[in-house]
């Protein structure tokens, strides 16, 4: 099966431009990153603000070109001018800022954009928004002005309109920074279903850990470089070292991983609550089987 | 709160009014008011108010819409009236004291007032049955012909429609740098002009700043969606003309004819 | 230095299509020095309730005191009592607006008539508490990260020297990393300067960490009053509103569900482990190391 994306050696170099025109500072952002995709996969890319994870996800889709190195979007090179069109109707994106994304004043009408674009035919595209609404479960708000909904909606909305494009692959850059609870399950799960449903190549930009212990790989960025590379499983194992670079674990890896460190036979990687509590009844069936408490 | 604000009034509901694509309303309103101004007399005027009761009746919008807009005016109407009323000399017709009023006079203040609130009344039908966005869509169609002698219409037409979008995002954030400044103590209310208007520094830099983020963050998710401009967009609601509006364009020239007759009719 | 409201009701949109009751008859009092945390989903009027509090919205109906006095009084000056209760809005780096940050500090304090030297002595000293480094004081804000921006807005009501502190979302689009970096700083802040400081969170770990009192709001009314162990015994009923309690809250129910006398009022994670250590026979020292009971 073709990759649907392979990034090879990638890096990208910042410029700071002084007031005459030149080059003041550089600034790498990316640092020789390389990364292969499969169709079909939920990846996740996590890392501090100014980790390069934002700058790799605009890779994805040409909107940056890469210093050195080179990006393959199903098969086509970024730096292809001809193939641009192509490559931004094949990987779609999703931004942070619900708002600035929004360009209709109506929903249906923002979801119509694309394949306004796309010069799709009129019948057509009314088809196409229908199913990227219906999708995204904003049907009923198609003739509503987008200021009127929640930050939740609104990415639902941005979600949908890149759906009306039939994209391979949708790449959301932190689409859940700006939102509540609430909205962010909404956009996690308006993702999943994509992926599971309609075979879509997700690549999920964030850095809120509860959202990818499902995914098929997790890549951790630290300074432009990938610092992990995994399962979420194997990455989630190795708490200490998350820690000292200040990322998130989710409560309940911390708790495991905690216990164990105190003498708990529990294994590492433990991702959800329902994980946790079959542990940990097995550990106190055993226990009381034994007659007592566990002796390290 | 600020959000619930729509520009231009628009009144939803389904009519046929509502219905009529935005070119031919335009087309209309264009030349009604282009009429208000050619045929000045009573009896025009009078055929002038049946289009106007019609129209009005036929797109379903209660009455007191219609009139909301004339609230922003009075101001203006009073001092047209009483200006022509006064001073316009002539045969006079009363006169207190110094105040002379000449027939003239009477006459043109009727006039401009009347056409003022026409007018007025007018481009309210437009606005309460059209929405902003329709209406760029019926001038970027309507003006497309333009493409030709290279002026942008639907760069200018695009440009406008995210305008409107944004209008209410920027109202709400204007007020909530000010409630953020003021919480620092600013202060937009006291002091002379040139005070207030230093003022206004840490309210506008920001909202510039925020404007130009806005702007830069909205052009890559259009490029990310496949824009590139006007050439080879397809529309999800291409405006196409029904009968409806055929019929509209024809009741036009006879209402023009109509007004034309009533003034060489009647006379007055 | 406490805050009192008295039957606050705050109604906008009246007779319009679009009339809101945002507060409904809310009741409260906040003493001097008390770390309390405000959570409600989006909509429940917590934004509302605190621009209340420097008398930013006016209310509909009820009496709001500060100190004692009347704010609502003839006379009160509110450009007073937004000196004593100072409120950082949600995203403050977007009110920066000065061309160094030392001068975008010194705003605050310039608005409250002091002299130029005092206002800089305060700006310096607030930025130092915001844990921003020197070589950032005479650079642009627009220069800096989120995060430092951030840091510079605080700072900006900081060197007002209020009483009371309000922040509204302060952690919201930080990374991990940022969002422990404020938090510790508000916490060394109200331990250090002992102000009462009112947090707006969503995230019910943070606020689990660091508040001493919760108030949940709900559709306009104030539905929970209490310390957070008790906030989060209603666990169920905060889901139903659109919030949670902290994920080792579930843990730990889940647990004593299953038979394990464990503590449900556990809401982090190092009180969950004592309790889950405990049930199996087993303490951590200080130091580390184990011990059997």
């Amino acid at each position: 099966m073709k990759d649907i994306i392979n990034i090879k050696k990638l890096i990208h170099d910042y410029q700071k431009y002084n007031e005459d025109g030149k080059v003041e500072s550089t600034y790498r952002a990316v640092d020789e990153v390389s990364l292969d995709v499969q169709p079909g996969q939920f990846i996740a890319i996590l890392g501090h603000n100014g980790s390069g994870k934002s700058t790799l996800a605009k890779h994805l889709n040409a909107i940056l070109l890469p210093t050195e190195g080179t990006v393959y979007v199903d098969g086509k090179d970024t730096r292809d001018e001809e193939k641009i069109k192509e490559i931004r109707q094949t990987a779609g994106m999703v931004f942070q800022n619900p708002d600035n994304q929004i360009i209709g004043t109506v929903v249906d009408e923002d979801v119509a954009f694309g394949p306004e674009n796309m010069g799709v035919p009129s019948k057509e595209i009314e088809k196409r928004v229908e199913e990227g609404l219906k999708t995204v479960e904003m049907w009923e708000y198609r003739s509503h002005s987008p200021n009127k909904l929640s930050g939740g909606q609104k990415q639902r909305v941005a979600i949908a309109g890149v759906v009306a494009m039939h994209p391979k692959c949708i790449v959301l850059d932190e689409p859940t920074a700006m939102l509540d609870p609430v909205g962010r399950k909404e956009v996690i799960q308006a993702a999943w279903k994509l992926n599971k449903e309609e075979h879509v190549t997700i690549i999920l930009i964030t850095h809120y850990m509860e959202e990818v212990t499902s995914a098929d790989q997790v890549i951790v960025m630290e300074q432009g470089k990938v610092l992990m590379q995994g399962t979420p499983k194997e990455v989630f194992s190795r708490v200490e070292e998350l820690k000292e670079h200040r990322l998130d674990v989710p409560q309940v890896t911390m708790l495991a991983h905690e216990l164990r460190k105190s003498g708990l036979n529990i294994p590492e990687g433990i991702l959800t609550r329902e994980e946790l509590i079959e542990e940990l009844v097995k550990l106190k069936t055993t226990a009381d089987a034994e007659g007592g408490a566990i002796c390290p | 709160m600020i959000r619930d604000i729509t520009i231009g009034q628009y009144y939803p509901t389904d009519s046929v009014i509502h219905r009529l694509d935005p070119r031919t309303k335009l087309v209309w309103t264009l030349a009604y008011i282009f009429s208000l101004f050619l045929f000045r007399s009573f009896a025009s005027y009078v055929v002038a108010t049946v289009l106007l009761v019609t129209v009005i009746k036929i797109s379903k919008v209660p009455f007191k819409f219609m009139v909301k807009g004339m609230k922003a005016v009075v101001i203006l109407l009073l001092i047209t009236v009483v200006f022509n009323l006064f001073l316009i000399p002539g045969t006079t017709l009363v006169q207190i004291w110094k105040l002379r009023i000449t027939y003239e006079g009477l006459n043109t203040a009727v006039f401009m007032a009347l056409r003022l609130t026409y007018l007025i009344i007018g481009s309210s039908v437009m606005t309460l049955t059209t929405t902003p966005n329709q209406l760029t869509d019926g001038m970027e169609k309507g003006l497309a012909p333009l493409n030709k002698i290279h002026v942008p219409v639907h760069d200018v037409a695009m440009m406008m429609s995210i305008a409107l979008r944004f209008i209410p995002i920027l109202l709400e954030e204007t007020d909530k740098i000010m409630k953020a400044q003021m919480a620092r103590g600013a202060d937009f209310e006291s002091g002379n002009l040139i005070t207030k208007a230093k003022n206004m520094i840490p309210l506008l830099v920001p909202l510039f700043i925020s404007a130009f983020r806005r702007a830069n963050d909205l052009a890559m998710a259009m490029e990310a969606r496949g824009y590139y401009g006007g050439e080879g967009r397809t529309k999800m609601r291409p405006l196409v003309y029904q009968k409806n509006d055929r019929i509209a364009y024809a009741i036009l020239p006879v209402y023009l004819i109509a007004m034309f007759a009533a003034k060489k009719i009647v006379g007055i | 230095m406490s805050i009192k409201l008295e039957h606050i009701n705050y109604i906008y949109g009246e007779e319009t299509a679009y009339e809101k009751h945002a507060l409904k008859d809310i009741n409260l009092e906040i003493p001097d020095g008390q770390f309390v945390g405000i959570i409600g989903h989006t909509g429940s009027g917590k934004s509302t309730l605190i621009q209340h509090l420097n008398g930013l919205i006016k209310a509909t109906s009820g009496v709001i005191y500060y100190n004692g006095e009347n704010i609502y009084a003839e006379g009160y000056s509110m450009k007073e009592l937004r000196s004593h209760v100072g409120l950082v809005f949600q995203y403050p780096e977007y009110q920066l607006f000065e061309a160094d940050v030392l001068s975008d500090v010194c705003f605050g304090p310039k608005n409250l008539g002091l002299s130029e030297e005092e206002v800089k002595m305060r700006s310096l000293e607030a930025l130092h508490q915001v844990g921003l480094k020197e070589k950032y004081y005479d650079k642009s804000p627009f220069d800096l990260s989120g995060g430092q921006k951030r840091r510079v807005a605080i700072a900006g009501i900081l060197a007002m020297h209020p009483e009371v502190l309000i922040l509204d979302e302060p952690t919201a689009g930080l990374d991990p990393k940022g969002r422990d970096d404020i938090l510790d700083q508000i916490a060394k802040l109200h331990k250090e300067r002992g102000i009462t400081v009112i947090l707006v969170s969503h995230s019910m770990e943070d606020v689990a960490k660091y508040v001493d009192r919760i108030i949940v709001m709900d559709h306009g009314c104030m539905k929970f009053d209490g310390e957070p162990k008790k906030v989060f015994e209603h666990y169920k009923e905060l889901e139903s509103i659109g919030l949670s309690a902290p994920q080792v809250t579930y843990v730990m129910q889940d647990l004593k569900e299953k038979g394990f006398d464990v503590d449900v009022h556990a809401i982090t994670v190092e009180e969950a482990k004592q309790s889950i250590l405990q049930v199996f026979g087993m303490k951590v020292k200080k130091n580390g190391s184990e011990e059997n009971v």
